[in-house]
């Protein structure tokens, strides 16, 4: 087992022992508060009457439980539209991002044309341009190419992800090449190379890219709040700022603590996925 | 198999050869539709908006009439925007409170979290946690949190303490400090992660030879933990910068900028100039202004990195 920065012998004397429990007690303690209290608060505030939750915002239990405010929020205030909106353009986006980063993470991993270099330079060079910058010019050409109001408008930029194609790309470097030429012996072309011999090989970068993707989809704001001014279209983060003003407060929580649910669900299923996701983003960036 | 059912002339072998290395290419063609998905989108989406944002800068655009060169019309109608200065102020501001509130704090959790020898797991995925939730949705629960009433959450909260009820998002001093503690809390847990997984780089054989040397506790941490960080604590603090530079989520719902403009950030003002006129914004001053976001911050990575350079540790 690999050791920290106390050493074997330092933990088997007490008085470290003793200090190291009260330390990481507190410090349990402490997330256990800032992490997951304000969702514990979120989940009871969305099953407590409005004056409960106005009156006594911090009381442990409810005076009286309210279900009803989940199906209120799911059925008259159309959360459910929204949430399905929401799927569309997380899953959506998560297709695209997926074809364009495989495939030219294959092209340039694996194929290697004469022009990668040049071209994997262009590719990263987005990477150092901020968002900001693309704001404007990015709604225009939505606008003139007519996509706003359809989900395109928000699937497709989202393919132009510099980072998604590094990742892949470097996966694909890794992989041994001996497999590939044993491919081409046994007769696999490029595509079928791709398809059953690569894309098999990949599950654990797919896995980062894809969690990267969802998540993404589902925080995104702006974005969507630009392309798709219809309501009907619009995925939940565009559409709860605007329901606050005239729905009521407890039915409001319960619609936000619907929202949190299927990422929350994510993240605790695929946990791994997304702390190794965030390490390697950090690991790429520096 | 395959190597009995050739005919095993010697014939085939210099024609195999030089096919070996190119083999794998598949030819040029497969290259160009593997890459096509790519090409495209990157053209459509971001290599030309890229160089259309470098245009419009020195343009008169709206939706309605076709676009006219103005030389630098646009940058001057920007600088001279009594508004800008006090965006940049905010922006600086938030920066710096930012750096304040979530530089140190994920530093201190990582190293703590990386001595947790029970369930660590779970510590990692509590601190995580805030980072899954919906960025909209976290803003909207702390809205309600920051409620200004003795019965707002928070105020209920320091009511326990004894301190009087604080008008958080309604006073002008008040409303960027606590932008920033929401942002704070959203962001810190993947700062930690980062950490983490830098900290398991850390050679034990560092920390033995410390030992020998005599180190204490916090000597180890001094001397070795930091170090072998500061390459990736370097990092993340450009990022942040980048980052908070660009914040826009939390001042465009938390206060839209207000009270009193004391939350207006450069991006909200690009929005302002861009989409809050709904009959077709002012496109050349805000990509005037985004240009020169990006060029500023691109020089003060330039700088950042020249200044820093040597200092982070293989």
């Amino acid at each position: 087992m690999s050791r920290g920065i106390l050493a074997p012998s330092d933990w088997r004397r007490p008085s470290v022992r003793r200090t190291a429990r009260v330390v990481h007690g507190v410090l349990l303690v402490a997330l256990f508060c800032v992490g997951l209290g304000p969702m514990l608060w979120l989940a009871k505030a969305a099953v407590t009457p409005t004056q409960d939750t106005l009156r006594e915002p911090l009381s442990l239990w409810p005076g009286g439980f309210d279900f009803a405010n989940l199906a209120t929020a799911w059925t008259r205030v159309e959360i459910d539209k929204y949430f399905v909106n929401t799927v569309v353009v997380a899953a959506g986006a998560w297709l695209v991002q997926l074809l364009v980063a495989t495939t030219a993470g294959y092209a340039l991993s694996v194929l290697r044309p004469k022009y990668r270099k040049v071209l994997t330079g262009v590719v990263l060079a987005t990477l150092f341009v901020p968002g900001v910058v693309l704001l404007v010019p990015l709604y225009l050409t939505v606008v003139d190419a007519g996509m706003v109001n359809t989900f395109w408008a928000v699937w497709l930029p989202a393919g132009a992800n510099a980072f998604n194609i590094l990742l892949v790309q470097r996966f694909f470097d890794g992989l041994p090449r001996e497999v590939f030429e044993a491919a081409r012996v046994d007769g696999a072309g490029p595509y079928r190379l791709f398809w059953s011999v690569v894309l098999p090989m990949s599950r654990p970068i797919l896995g980062v890219v894809s969690v990267f993707a969802v998540v993404a989809a589902w925080k995104d704001f702006l974005w969507p709040l630009l392309v798709l001014p219809d309501p009907d279209l619009q995925p939940l983060s565009v559409r709860l700022p605007a329901l606050q003003q005239y729905v009521e407060l407890d039915v409001f929580l319960a619609a936000l603590a619907i929202s949190t649910v299927i990422p929350v669900a994510l993240f605790l299923v695929f946990q791994r996925l997304f702390l190794k996701g965030d390490a390697l983003s950090g690991a790429v960036k520096g | 198999m395959i190597l009995d059912t050739r005919p095993a002339a010697p014939a085939h072998v210099p024609r195999a050869r030089p096919r070996r290395g190119p083999r794998i290419r598949g030819g040029g063609l497969a290259s160009l539709v593997f890459l096509l998905p790519m090409l495209v989108v990157f053209t459509v989406f971001s290599w030309l908006p890229i160089g259309q944002a470098v245009v419009m800068s020195f343009q008169q655009t709206n939706l309605v009439s076709d676009a006219t060169f103005v030389g630098l019309e646009n940058f001057r109608t920007v600088l001279s925007d009594p508004l800008l200065w006090t965006a940049v102020e905010n922006t600086l501001w938030f920066a710096f409170l930012a750096l304040l509130f979530g530089y140190p704090v994920p530093l201190v959790a990582a190293v703590l979290m990386s001595e947790v020898r029970r369930f660590r797991g779970l510590y990692g995925a509590l601190a995580y946690l805030p980072v899954v939730v919906p960025p909209v949705v976290a803003v909207l629960l702390w809205k309600f949190f920051y409620d200004a009433s003795p019965t707002g959450v928070f105020n209920t909260l320091l009511g326990y303490v004894g301190v009087d009820a604080l008008p958080w998002l309604q006073d002008a001093d008040l409303a960027m400090p606590a932008l920033v503690l929401e942002a704070t809390w959203a962001a810190a847990g993947g700062t930690i992660i980062i950490y983490l997984a830098a900290l398991t780089g850390v050679a034990p054989e560092l920390y033995e030879a410390a030992e020998i040397d005599g180190a204490g506790v916090w000597r180890k941490v001094w001397h070795v933990t930091l170090p072998r960080l500061r390459g990736v604590l370097l990092v993340t603090f450009i990022l942040q910068i980048i980052g908070t530079a660009q914040v826009f989520l939390e001042p465009f719902l938390f206060t839209g900028g207000g009270p009193a403009n004391s939350t207006t950030t450069i991006l909200l003002l690009i929005y302002d100039y861009a989409f809050a006129n709904s009959l077709g914004g002012d496109y050349g001053a805000a990509t005037a202004l985004s240009l020169m976001l990006a060029a500023v911050l691109a020089v003060f990575s330039a700088v950042y990195f020249r200044l820093t350079r040597g200092w982070g540790t293989s």
